[in-house]
């Protein structure tokens, strides 16, 4: 009955083997670059090896209990003699095997975990990523002290150029968070107190979802990161881009009358848009919203429906979050979000 | 003269004689009774129950999850309730059940398989049963009163503060856990001294049967586990505390977060191994019985749990692998970390041994003991792939994880207690569980569960992390949530039926007999259930399995006082007859002493002045404890030379 059993789980783990498709957009088995191909690799090798010897302890389980059933019910104090070196022998061996195999095992992983360390650094791209109850402030530096006007700050979104090594500096400054995205590397914590970094390189192009993997409270769950790999052209562009101020609004246009509800109101303390007099630090920074696909870490799609949605009440899609609601007349809002929406 | 010679073997003792016994050993009736209990059978069982409804409890927090997992963006329970469940399970299942359940076991048998009439210090392990029980009403009376806590069974600071959990519901938590520790210490020095001093005359080192080994060494890891977490947990405890506000894990205040995850795991990757140990100790007991032959590699066996115990203490790093720590410190606990797969893998390989040289007879326990084999090396070997940093780094803290603890923690010790319950459930009650129904729930179980866990692997690869109440429909994860979904209902059936069963084979059952199975241990040796004295004659032991080696000419000790409660202490080396020893009787102290303690845990939730109150209020009550008894304590002189019990002659 039990070989049943067997053949059940053998037949399953085959499945987990095969089946590692899945969602490519966050997937240790699709790996998109060099530290998780790696890691992919090494998995496999694991992988492997655990699925053989399942195999073959249930084989000698299953084979047992073909062999060894019904007999006399009269208990074996003493079982005779040479059966049981021979046991003993077999025993022996297969713990020999065992700290063989898992030798080899050892010096595997040692081995590449070296060489995902030693990721080599051409470029000096450099990113610093905080993590904050429950979203992802992302600031592009620059070493260069006369450039110092060039670095930027976005939320959410992570821009790099394929096949070029990028540093993150993490850090937390309330709870602890984990970067992670799947495609790319493994985790690394951020720890408030602790600055941590890992090196990333991707080798292809596309969008990787990350997520916050170590519980931060209430919406721990609501915490996404969106990593955009693009060619280096692209990705220039791109920069350049996010470089400059808000776009200016037309005078009397709808924007500008929504610009003048965003800064009358409670929005200007915690969010930031350059080139205007909004400048709080405890939210998102809000100067090229429009050019993010998706808000609330990840959690919405950026269309002017659920932006609404978001602005009037944001408890109603991630309860507890720290973005107060803001009961807005509907003309108010409406020339909020032309502003919101103009800001690319 | 303390044992009969065997060509003398000693008259059974009369009916006058046990009911004597009778009288000594009973509990006083009632309520009364039944609070000041100091039965190792009474209190055993009561661990076993209480611990079976806390997993009832943390099930049913568990089925409701999954409720809101089952389609993306579910709206089941919401965050907060979501929050507050995965805690309140988490906490539930490792404090208040698996290590609860392992005692209680442990309790009930140690006494029984080593021959005595007893657990050593019986007060304690009243006292013990209460400080459990009063920690799980706090739970979940917080819980019901929307104050559980919601910062996870890990409880990481700075989460856990007071800045980022302000109210009371991680107070509930570390107060609770530091009461319900007290109890386990309290259980893990009562069956190392039961197992050390009450042997039977004979059972020498070398004889102690395989599952007294596994508590022993558990009680071991305990009392060297438990302080980690009573500390930290008191020090998280202080920090939160206003008037006390300490600042041990404040990182602006000279404190450090990683501390607490260095405490925490330092005890929470043992806590795993004291689940997991006691379950070998149930499979070495039942594999033989039903391969009828002594268990292979009994030496191997008992080096292989005690390399267990001290190789867990060394792997808690694993838990922290995507902290900054240097390269090669990781480096070491990945080799520790692997190296614990060594003694695991000779338990395996020995019980396969036995299997291969025996006479197997697959009856329900059995069929629990098959599963075991197929539901505890998946989790065994997905273990080893989270030993390895690089691999550790991707899965860590993904659903990936959630599989793996539950093939561990269902697959490494809920099976093989469920093949104990079926096991020694005629040994509780004096009748057989159904075996029809028995080969029903176990297919029940082990579909369901493997239905809920194994889809969980593939989550955790494919990006899921865990502690997320919810996810999006574009992240592609809703089949195989919906499929854990419906495997968790299974699950809970088969757990189900296995109540039913229970309480109607109380009453219904087949009636069992000292021995249904046909068993080699100690305990099979006396009536189902065992009388109030457990021995009517305190049986000596001659071989590992003295029911079987017994030929009817095994000598008993005779001359144990029947009116008062006295059992034989013996060395501990060769278990030679040493000295009689009078036992404490019942008492209301230890109830009222667990009633006083619980206030100071209860209270230091309010208020920093409920730690000087209640520790008065517990010392009143431990003075009540121990105030001189009027009755005199017998005091024998007598001590001759020990007979040696395997007939060697004198």
């Amino acid at each position: 009955m039990n070989s049943r059993a067997a053949t059940l789980a053998a037949a399953m783990a085959l499945l987990a083997a095969a089946g590692c498709a899945g969602p490519e957009r966050h997937s240790v088995v699709d790996p998109a670059g060099v530290q998780a191909d790696r890691i992919h690799g090494l998995w496999w090798l694991y992988l492997a090896v655990c699925v053989a010897v399942y195999v073959l302890v249930m084989a000698a389980v299953a084979v047992a209990l073909v062999r060894r059933r019904g007999g006399s019910d009269q208990p074996l104090t003493a079982p005779p003699l040479a059966a049981e070196v021979r046991r003993g022998i077999a025993v022996a061996g297969c713990v020999g095997l065992t700290v063989v195999t898992l030798f080899v095992l050892l010096i595997a992983d040692f081995v590449t975990g070296r060489r995902i360390d030693s990721l080599a650094r051409e470029g000096t791209l450099t990113v610093r990523v905080t993590g904050h109850q429950w979203w992802w402030e992302v600031r592009y530096e620059e070493s260069d002290p006369q450039q110092q006007h060039n670095a930027f700050t976005t939320a959410n979104e992570i821009h790099i150029p394929t096949g070029r090594a990028v540093r993150f500096e993490l850090e937390s400054t309330d709870v602890i968070h984990s970067f992670w995205v799947p495609n790319l590397h493994g985790k690394t914590d951020m720890i408030p107190g602790h600055r941590t970094k890992t090196d990333i390189r991707a080798d292809r192009d596309g969008e990787f979802w990350g997520q916050c993997a170590e519980f931060c409270g209430h919406q721990h769950a609501n915490m996404r990161l969106r990593v955009i790999a693009q060619p280096e052209a692209e990705f220039q562009k791109w920069l350049a881009e996010q470089r400059q101020p808000a776009r200016e609004s037309a005078p009397k246009s709808s924007q500008d009358r929504g610009k003048g509800v965003f800064m009358k109101s409670s929005c200007v303390l915690c969010h930031t848009i350059t080139g205007t007099q909004a400048g709080g630090r405890v939210g998102p920074d809000l100067t090229h919203l429009a050019s993010r696909p998706r808000i609330a870490a990840g959690t919405l799609e950026n269309t002017r429906g659920n932006l609404a949605e978001w602005v009037t009440d944001p408890h109603g899609i991630k309860p507890g979050v720290r973005m107060p609601a803001n009961p807005l007349a509907p003309e108010d809002l409406h020339v909020l979000l032309d502003y919101l929406e103009s800001l690319k | 003269m303390i044992a009969a010679r065997p060509d003398h073997p000693a008259p059974e003792p009369d009916d006058a004689a046990r009911a004597a016994l009778a009288r000594t050993w009973a509990r006083a009736p009632g309520l009364y009774g039944w609070i000041t209990t100091t039965s190792h059978k009474d209190i055993g069982l009561r661990f076993v129950v209480t611990a079976f409804v806390f997993l009832a409890l943390g099930g049913i927090l568990a089925l409701a999850m999954r409720l809101q997992l089952a389609t993306p963006q579910g709206r089941a329970l919401g965050p907060d309730a979501y929050n507050q469940f995965f805690t309140t399970h988490g906490t539930t299942m490792m404090f208040l059940f698996a290590v609860p359940v392992m005692e209680g076991m442990g309790l009930y048998l140690v006494p029984l398989m080593v021959g005595t009439r007893n657990d050593c210090f019986p007060l304690l392990m009243n006292f013990g049963y209460y400080c459990y029980l009063f920690a799980g009403l706090m739970l979940y009376v917080a819980l019901v009163l929307n104050t559980g806590p919601d910062m996870g069974w890990f409880s990481y600071v700075p989460l856990s503060g007071p800045d980022y959990s302000p109210g009371k519901r991680v107070d509930v938590w570390s107060q609770m856990v530091t009461l319900v520790e007290i109890s386990t210490l309290v259980g893990a020095v009562e069956i190392i001294a039961t197992a050390f001093k009450l042997r039977a005359p004979g059972m020498s080192l070398n004889r102690i049967p395989l599952f007294v080994w596994t508590m022993v060494v558990t009680s071991f890891m305990i009392v060297f586990a438990m302080p980690a977490v009573m500390l930290s947990s008191t020090m998280l405890a202080a920090d939160r505390l206003t008037g006390i506000s300490t600042h041990f894990y404040n990182q602006a205040e000279g404190g450090d977060a990683l501390l607490w995850q260095h405490l925490f795991w330092f005890f929470a990757h043992p806590e795993v191994y004291i689940i997991f140990l006691p379950a070998t100790g149930f499979l070495a007991t039942i594999i033989p019985t039903f391969t009828r032959r002594t268990i292979f590699g009994y030496p191997a066996l008992v080096l292989s749990l005690v390399a267990t115990a001290f190789i867990g203490f060394g792997v808690w790093v694993h838990h922290m692998f995507a902290t900054p720590l240097p390269r090669v410190g990781q480096g070491v606990f990945t080799g520790a970390s692997l190296m614990i797969v060594i003694p695991n893998g000779i338990q395996i390989f020995c019980w396969v041994a036995t299997l291969w040289g025996g006479r197997i007879r697959v009856r329900t326990p059995m069929l629990f003991v098959l599963g075991f084999f197929a539901a505890f090396l998946i989790g065994g070997l997905s273990g080893v792939l989270l030993a390895s940093v690089s691999i550790d780094v991707q899965v860590h803290d993904t659903f990936f994880v959630v599989a793996h603890l539950h093939y561990v923690l269902i697959g490494g010790a809920v099976f093989p207690l469920l093949a104990a319950v079926y096991y020694w459930y005629p040994k509780w009650t004096g009748r057989m569980l159904g075996e029809r129904t028995g080969w029903v729930v176990f297919w029940l179980v082990f579909i369901g569960f493997n239905l809920t866990f194994f889809p969980m692997h593939h989550l955790g690869i494919w990006g899921m992390p865990r502690r997320v109440y919810t996810y999006l429909p574009e992240q592609g994860w809703h089949g195989l949530n919906l499929v854990a979904t419906v495997g968790s209902w299974v699950l809970a059936m088969g757990l189900l039926l296995l109540v039913v069963n229970a309480w109607w084979s109380r009453r219904y059952g087949e009636v069992a007999g000292p021995d249904p199975w046909g068993a080699g241990t100690l305990e099979w040796a006396t009536e189902s259930p065992p009388p109030p004295y457990n021995f009517a004659s305190l049986p000596t032991v001659r071989g590992r399995e003295p029911v079987w080696e017994d030929d009817g000419t095994t000598p008993v000790v005779t001359g144990l006082a029947t009116d008062t409660r006295e059992v034989l202490v013996t060395t501990l080396h060769d278990a030679a007859p040493d000295h009689r020893y009078h036992m404490a009787g019942d008492s209301v102290w230890p109830f009222l002493a667990a009633l006083a303690t619980a206030g100071i845990f209860v209270g230091l939730i309010f208020h920093p002045a409920a730690f000087p109150i209640g520790s008065v209020a517990t010392g009143l009550a431990i003075i009540g404890w121990f105030w001189p008894s009027k009755e005199p304590e017998p005091i024998h002189h007598e001590h001759e030379r020990p007979a040696v019990p395997d007939g060697g002659g004198e």
